[in-house]
């Protein structure tokens, strides 16, 4: 008798779950306007994308041209497939008037990226962070390879 | 206007045509070509059309949106699928059974074909009303099994026999309760016959004049019929993540395509059976008494309504197949030997009391 009372049991407890789940889609069959996927080539010019969205590598610069990485390389050492790659120059400090190094080329490999934001939380200063932009693809493996201080930019002052 | 509410006036004038034009033989003849092209022609509108249905209600039901860009709103774009299938090479192993491999998939869908023979689609349209057309139909139905196992053993794959040899135990199971609760339609109706028991509905329909065990042996046959279909949730024939394809893995181009629409028309037949069985087929939907009501539904062709009730179960069966997870080979079994098959024997023998004490209305 009891085996029977479990039985008959596990009949109505399977018969609620599966009721559970097709309300479920039954909801999602007669909703289709809250569909959360965008149509992405059609709305390029309104397509919102997530705050942490990871496009690609950029540092942004203020309009005196400046930019705040000091060329530590944390972001080289973070980065776990050698995208990035930092090249120095000496300069002279204004102030001291001491010889130092600065940043010649910041070096970001976009075809070896994988977009593990590694670098980005390694960055002492917030000098780089991801962009939003993700229309990567191009004719030529060359344009992949990119500068990213602008030439001509300087350190921002106060960073160091 | 009467041609749409009784297709027995189209029907009888076309053999009358042919009757005084050429010899009664002739005329069968004739008959049975435009019977076999009408039933191609629907074929192949099924299955595009299903094609199409079950990506939408899947896309939705996954809150997507499925195919939009061919044609408006994507509703070409099953056409194209099956240009592209037409184009692709018909290309057969090196190692198969070269007869086996290419007789197959005709089995399989001429069995689906011979299915259609006693459904009644409207009022007097009916290919071929047979006294054990219920009787018929499960018969004919097993032997598709035959073809997928000649399939899964001619393509010498492991993987199209492995998926071959579980859909011949899955059919062989599955046939079981589905026959059983077809049993107990039967018992209510009197008859094998369809057209009897869709006739037997003209008060209203099995589902609810059969009060709870023929909303029993509905919930079964709806669970077998899917399980017979060889759709997800009890894909296992197929099994796309362990089997890549099962029964099919080799095959390419037509032959693939055919297998396909195999299942799609397989899909169209059950719920046809299951809407003709259970819910009445192409009679309207009356409420004893409410003569006003039952009026306005007699105006509603009967075609209409026979097509409405298969859609509405072929979207019922999708929309358990965008729901539920697949099962494993010994849940399957399970399910039908433990559960379905003790369920519908009981409700059968409570299905025979109820008819001989009359209880049923």
């Amino acid at each position: 008798m009891k085996f029977l009372i479990e039985y008959i049991g596990t009949i109505f407890k399977s018969l609620g779950s599966l009721w559970n789940g097709m309300r479920l889609t039954l909801y999602y069959f007669f909703h289709p306007k809250e569909i959360h996927t965008q149509q992405y080539p059609d709305n390029r010019d309104t397509l919102t994308l997530g705050e942490r969205f990871r496009g690609e590598v950029v540092m942004p610069h203020d309009e005196n041209n400046e930019h705040k990485c000091t060329g530590c390389t944390s972001c080289e050492l973070a980065c776990p497939n050698g995208t990035i790659k930092i090249l120095y120059k000496n300069v002279v400090d204004e102030t001291t008037g001491k010889k130092k190094k600065a940043i010649d080329e910041f070096v970001y490999h976009l075809g070896m990226c994988t977009f593990c934001n590694l670098c980005i939380i390694a960055c002492p200063t917030d000098a780089i962070k991801m962009s939003h932009d993700f229309e990567h693809s191009t004719f030529d493996r060359k344009s992949l390879t990119k500068i990213l201080n602008k030439p001509g930019s300087k350190l921002m002052k106060g960073v160091e | 206007m009467k041609y749409i509410y009784d297709f027995s006036f189209l029907t009888s004038k076309i053999h009358n045509w042919f009757l005084a034009h050429c010899s009664s033989g002739w005329t069968i003849l004739w008959e049975m070509v435009i019977v076999g092209l009408c039933a191609i022609t629907l074929f192949v509108v099924l299955g595009l059309i299903f094609v199409y249905m079950e990506r939408k209600v899947a896309a939705f039901m996954q809150f997507r949106l499925g195919p939009n860009r061919v044609g408006p709103k994507g509703t070409l774009q099953a056409v194209a699928d099956t240009v592209k299938l037409l184009m692709k090479e018909g290309f057969t192993p090196q190692a198969a059974d070269m007869f086996l491999f290419n007789l197959a998939p005709f089995i399989v869908l001429s069995v689906s074909m011979l299915a259609l023979a006693p459904l009644p689609f409207a009022k007097g349209l009916q290919i071929y009303d047979i006294n054990i057309g219920v009787f018929y139909i499960s018969a004919v139905s097993s032997i598709s099994v035959i073809g997928i196992l000649i399939a899964g053993w001619a393509s010498n794959n492991k993987y199209s026999l492995l998926g071959a040899m579980r859909s011949g135990a899955q059919i062989v199971s599955y046939e079981l309760s589905a026959g059983l609760s077809v049993i107990a339609i039967v018992a209510f109706a009197g008859s094998m016959s369809l057209s009897d028991i869709v006739e037997s509905q003209r008060t209203g329909w099995w589902i609810f004049k059969g009060h709870i065990p023929a909303v029993i042996a509905f919930v079964i046959f709806i669970i077998a019929g899917t399980a017979e279909l060889n759709r997800a949730p009890f894909d296992m024939a197929e099994a796309e993540s362990e089997l890549t394809g099962g029964f099919h893995t080799e095959y390419t181009g037509m032959r693939f395509a055919m297998f396909f629409l195999a299942e799609y028309v397989n899909m169209f037949v059950v719920c046809a059976i299951g809407a003709t069985l259970f819910l009445g087929g192409w009679m309207p939907l009356h409420f004893g008494n409410l003569s006003g009501f039952n009026h306005i539904m007699d105006y509603v062709p009967p075609f209409v309504w026979f097509f409405g009730k298969t859609f509405f179960l072929v979207w019922v069966i999708m929309w358990f197949r965008w729901t539920f997870p697949r099962l494993r080979i010994d849940q399957l079994l399970t399910l039908e030997w433990k559960y379905l098959m003790p369920i519908s024997l009981v409700n059968m023998i409570i299905v025979a009391f109820v008819v001989i004490m009359k209880w049923h209305f």
